[in-house]
């Protein structure tokens, strides 16, 4: 975060040029006496902020945006059995690879513990240092900074475009606009291009898409994400924010008077206004009124307000103020990240105290360290083998014409590994236990199992009736590789008549 | 249009409601979201015009567009049968036992089966096939008049004392009510058949009632026959119950159950399902 120390005062502007800074008329979006009962959206223009912030938005807009368009390209070896993608969702064989995990329907746990383990840390991100996640790393963030980056090239800055929007139309004005949604409409679609290469193989999938041989799914799926790019990115931008996404209401429940917010300091600024002749700022503060902090928001509002749902933490007005202040020979961080606590125990500027370690923020890392914990574990001791068995329930049991009493089962076997695998199948706590297999008739209970497969079989199991002592026997069945000799067991039981 | 209250920290105009101090704010909405929902009812009359929309008293709007899930699904079920008519036609050529090597056909066989065997035989015979008193159990491996693949293909073709000129039938007199042997005789050979299953000892009484009477169809060594369709009475399953009080009773009045004959009922493809199906359970031979 930018705490520059203040460059010494002879490497600024002289004071003298500072009356030049003119206040922009400008009103924020939400301020009182625009409310209404049914409210016309107000366009918003925001202006290019220059600053550390600006700085790191763009590099964290270029590292999400390159993972998002390169990741399906990466490739990951998983041996010829196996796709080789190193993430692919591959809904058809029910799989989800990412790097060396494999994942299986019967696994989504996993996917249940990452969304916890995301959960808690959105929690304590926002805890610690407010909504980080929505001003930075949001992708409704990034792609209307890029939306507005793209508006910015092609129709200039604040000035530029409000004077745009307010010309009549000509042909310059129409091309302007054109260009710039048809730019638009470009980045959409190749938004909604590059999603559904996480679906399927991507080199042969871009292929398919370009020779229009790509399933119908397939278009479908780019069509509907390049409107909703579009719509949501380049039309209804901070819309998204302030009316449609429930975090706003839901970080006034993360956020204590601990937590580093965008803040305005009052007691330094106000009272606010510009300077007077010669620079003289008799009884003000060091808010120059210039409105800067306003014009550079995407969301529109004014900062000096105070802590408001519409703010998304986006720290740009922090440097638009810096920038003024350094003109004005001030010291930075009349608006800074800064506590509740620190703006309202009157220290002006800084972090002079922040408690990082709060009950709420240990209590958030503990969860995230126990969940993290329990998946590494489970993901580690995650077996090869998988038996799951289905008794047959219509009949319970049949007698046969020799008195001996048979029951059904449906083996369920998972083979994990990208090898073809022998399964022998062994039946403890049944007396005189009797396996046929269905489908064999050399009497064998063994199984073969392809790789990466889940086979299902059928069996019987058949015993006399003396062996039995009641209506239910306990058993287990016993699955043993025989190559390596892993095993997986399976608690179920072997009913039979009343006796 | 009476002045709301104004609300000092926001200066939005509230509701005028108060839950415990709380009052709530008459937030603006925002235009497009208003327009959005106008649109959504104006969709909606759409909706109702192009789509069987409302109930009148016996019948519903239709639509203009003619839509129907029943003909839908007509037409899904009609491509489905379409794209089985290659299975079926290759089922109704193969004969049963190549039905039951042939992976193909015997995935198509079992599918086949299941569902006909829901729909036409769960009645009598259960959904499990377990059948109950009087109706016989198809998993177990005693069959009554055979459990290879053309033995149950018959029975299903013609059934069982059907009025289908080729039906399998037998009759067991009812040596009870029709007085062809006298209480104490029936007593003495059903200890007899008891003993058969090997449930106490063969008295010489029984045996002498068993062979004058019972010999003809039940055999010699009480196996019976499959060519008449006659109960093995040795071995542990009995159709109409267990127990010397069963057998008396099945001795005295004669029991015997009807299977309908299937030809004309259900089409040659399914019944050869229905056999391939019934010997997967578990009996077949």
């Amino acid at each position: 975060m930018a705490e520059k120390p203040a460059a010494p005062a002879s490497e600024r502007a002289p004071a003298a040029a500072l009356e030049t800074v003119e206040t922009v008329d400008v009103k924020a979006v939400n301020t009182r006496d625009v409310r209404a009962l049914y409210k016309k959206r107000e366009k918003i223009f925001p202006r290019r902020a220059r600053g550390s912030f600006r700085n790191l938005k763009w590099a964290v807009m270029a590292v999400t945006l390159a993972i998002y368009y390169l990741a399906p390209w990466l490739r990951w070896d998983r041996g010829p059995l196996a796709p080789d993608q190193a993430i692919l969702i591959d809904i058809p064989a029910r799989r989800f690879y990412f790097f060396f995990i494999e994942i299986w329907p019967q696994e989504v746990y996993y996917i249940t513990g990452i969304l916890v383990i995301a959960a808690m840390a959105l929690f304590l991100f926002t805890s610690l240092a407010g909504r980080v996640w929505c001003g930075y790393a949001c992708p409704q963030t990034v792609w209307v900074d890029l939306f507005l980056a793209i508006e910015r090239l092609i129709e200039g800055d604040r000035t530029a475009r409000i004077r745009l929007e307010r010309a009549a139309w000509s042909l310059s004005k129409i091309a302007k606009r054109l260009v710039k949604h048809v730019i638009w409409l470009i980045i959409a679609a190749l938004t909604g291009g590059a999603w559904v290469f996480y679906f399927a193989d991507a080199p042969t999938l871009f292929v398919d898409l370009l020779t229009l041989r790509a399933p119908e799914i397939g278009y479908i799926t780019v069509g509907v994400l390049t409107a909703t790019t579009y719509l949501l990115g380049g039309l209804a931008r901070e819309q998204v924010c302030t009316f449609m996404c429930p975090w706003p209401r839901i970080q006034a429940a993360m956020i204590d008077e601990e937590s580093l917010i965008i803040s305005y300091h009052p007691g330094r600024g106000e009272p606010r206004g510009p300077s007077g002749r010669g620079g003289k700022r008799d009884g003000l503060g060091d808010c120059v009124a210039c409105n800067q902090c306003v014009v550079v928001c995407p969301m529109g509002i004014d900062i000096r307000d105070g802590m408001q749902l519409e703010c998304i933490s986006c720290a740009l007005c922090i440097d638009a103020c810096d920038g003024v202040m350094d003109r004005f020979d001030k010291p930075r961080g009349l608006i800074s990240y800064d506590t509740l606590a620190n703006i309202e125990g009157g220290e002006s500027t800084g972090r002079a105290r922040i408690r990082w370690l709060r009950p709420r923020t240990v209590i958030y890392g503990v969860i995230i360290a126990i969940v993290g914990s329990i998946m590494l574990a489970a993901l580690m001791t995650r077996p090869a083998l998988d038996l799951n068995v289905l008794r047959d329930r219509n009949p319970l049991f049949v007698t046969l014409s020799d008195g001996s009493v048979r029951n059904g089962y449906t083996l369920k076997i998972l083979n994990k590994l990208h090898a073809v695998r022998d399964y022998r199948l062994s039946v403890e706590g049944l007396p005189g236990a009797r396996i046929k297999v269905i489908g064999r008739d050399d009497g064998d209970a063994v199984f073969t199992v392809r790789p990466d497969r889940l086979a299902s079989f059928r069996v019987f199991i058949s015993t006399d009736r003396a062996n039995l002592k009641g209506e239910v026997t306990d058993m287990r069945l016993v699955l043993t590789d025989r190559q390596d000799g892993a095993r997986a067991d399976y608690e179920t039981n072997f009913r039979g008549p009343r006796r | 249009m009476s002045q709301k209250p104004i609300d000092e920290i926001t200066g939005t105009e509230t509701t005028g409601h108060v839950w415990d101090g709380i009052r709530e704010l008459n937030t603006p909405l925002p235009r497009w979201w208003a327009w959005t929902l106008y649109a959504t009812i104006i969709w909606a009359i759409g909706y109702w015009i192009a789509m069987p929309a409302w109930p009148l008293l016996t019948d519903y709007t239709r639509g203009v567009l003619g839509h129907s899930q029943r003909a839908q699904l007509g037409d899904e079920i009609a491509e489905v049968k379409a794209g089985q008519s290659a299975l079926a036609a290759r089922t109704a050529d193969a004969s049963l036992a190549d039905i039951r090597t042939d992976p193909e056909l015997l995935e198509f066989a079992l599918a086949g089966g299941r569902s006909a065997f829901a729909v036409n035989c769960s009645q009598c015979h259960g959904s499990g096939a377990a059948g109950g008193k009087g109706y016989p159990n198809l998993n177990d491996d005693d069959w009554l008049w055979g459990g290879k693949l053309a033995a149950i293909e018959t029975s299903i073709l013609y059934g069982i004392r059907s009025d289908h000129d080729e039906s399998r039938a037998n009759e067991m007199p009812a040596f009870g009510k029709d007085e062809l042997l006298a209480p104490g005789q029936i007593d003495a050979v059903a200890d007899y058949v008891m003993a058969l299953a090997g449930n106490g000892s063969a008295a010489a009484k029984g045996k002498a009632v068993y062979d004058e009477h019972c010999v003809a169809c039940h055999m010699e060594d009480g196996k019976g026959n499959r060519e008449l369709g006659s109960p093995n009475l040795t071995d542990a399953i009995w159709l109409f119950g267990e127990g010397k009080a069963a057998v008396v009773e099945a001795v005295s009045n004669s029991r015997r159950g009807v299977m309908p004959a299937w030809i004309g009922r259900l089409d040659r493809v399914t019944i050869k399902q229905l056999a391939v199906y019934i010997h997967s359970l578990g009996g077949g031979e």
